[in-house]
């Protein structure tokens, strides 16, 4: 009887650390119209707990010049946008997203958490014709548009 | 009286702000504005040489406006910009003026000229 019950619960253990991973890797975009409209048409419309508040407030102030596109607003869609970032901003997964001098990093794919997760990923992958840059999650996480990002929606183009 | 009066300029100024536009419509402000009449062969070239900067129109456009581009950089499908391909385009006067603004800065580091602009409409309009 006893041996059964500690069979279950080891059995109850791996199976929790099974899909612990899959749970850990979804990351869904609150529902918001404008931030997908106006994010939405140049890139994905990253998930905002990719960066903490800090860096969005920074993304969204310098808007007109944006990693070398101008992608400028006007205010009251700037304002409504920088917002909804800064609720939804960080989190447990990523924490603080800041340089070793504490400046809040811009880029995602800068930040230590996504390093973490791609540490596998060589260089040269990136470069790939169908993949362009680390910018284009869905390239590989071919449903990142619904927030998925877990190891078995990964397919990475050759 | 005055009450419907007031009532009626409310319901014209709501109703000309929320209209929807026809790309031709653009292109006749345009003209207007550059006081001169637009060149499709003008707007294909424009469409697809680079202004100094590492981009065209193109590079994300496509030479062939009435297939689908992808961002240059994010490789983020876009949509086709040739009304005859895409019945969105060129509808909103919001939209027409935010991604002229950013696309020409992109391409050009300048605002783009109405009469470049009309240009191009033109010869966006002449895909069928």
């Amino acid at each position: 009887m006893e041996n059964a019950v500690k069979t279950h619960l080891t059995l109850a253990a791996l199976l929790a650390t099974l899909t612990l991973p899959a749970l850990a890797d979804r990351l869904p975009v609150p529902n918001h119209p404008l931030y997908r409209e106006e994010c939405g048409s140049c890139h994905l419309a990253y998930p905002p707990q990719l960066l903490d508040a800090h860096s969005w407030l920074q993304v969204m102030n310098g808007l007109d010049k944006h990693f070398g596109s101008d992608a400028s607003l006007d205010e009251k869609r700037r304002a409504a946008i920088a917002d909804f970032l800064g609720r939804n901003a960080g989190g447990r997964k990523t924490g603080v997203t800041a340089d070793a001098k504490g400046q809040p990093l811009l880029r995602i794919s800068d930040t230590a958490y996504f390093q973490r997760k791609h540490r596998e990923v060589d260089a040269s992958v990136w470069k790939r014709p169908a993949i362009k840059s680390p910018a284009n999650c869905a390239a590989c996480h071919v449903n990142a548009a619904a927030g998925d990002y877990s190891e078995r929606s990964i397919r990475i183009p050759k | 009286m005055r009450t419907s009066l007031l009532i009626a300029a409310i319901f014209i100024a709501a109703s000309g702000a929320g209209r929807a536009e026809t790309p031709r419509d653009f292109l006749t402000r345009f003209e207007k504005e550059a006081g001169t009449a637009a060149s499709a062969e003008r707007g294909a070239r424009f469409f697809t040489a680079r202004h100094g900067g590492e981009w065209s129109c193109a590079s994300c456009h496509t030479e062939r406006p009435t297939q689908a581009g992808r961002h240059a950089k994010t490789d983020k499908p876009i949509s086709a910009l040739a009304p005859s391909a895409n019945g969105e385009r060129f509808t909103d006067a919001a939209k027409v003026d935010k991604w002229f603004r950013r696309n020409c800065n992109d391409t050009m580091n300048r605002a783009c000229t109405a009469q470049e602009k009309a240009d191009v409409i033109a010869w966006l309009l002449s895909f069928k």
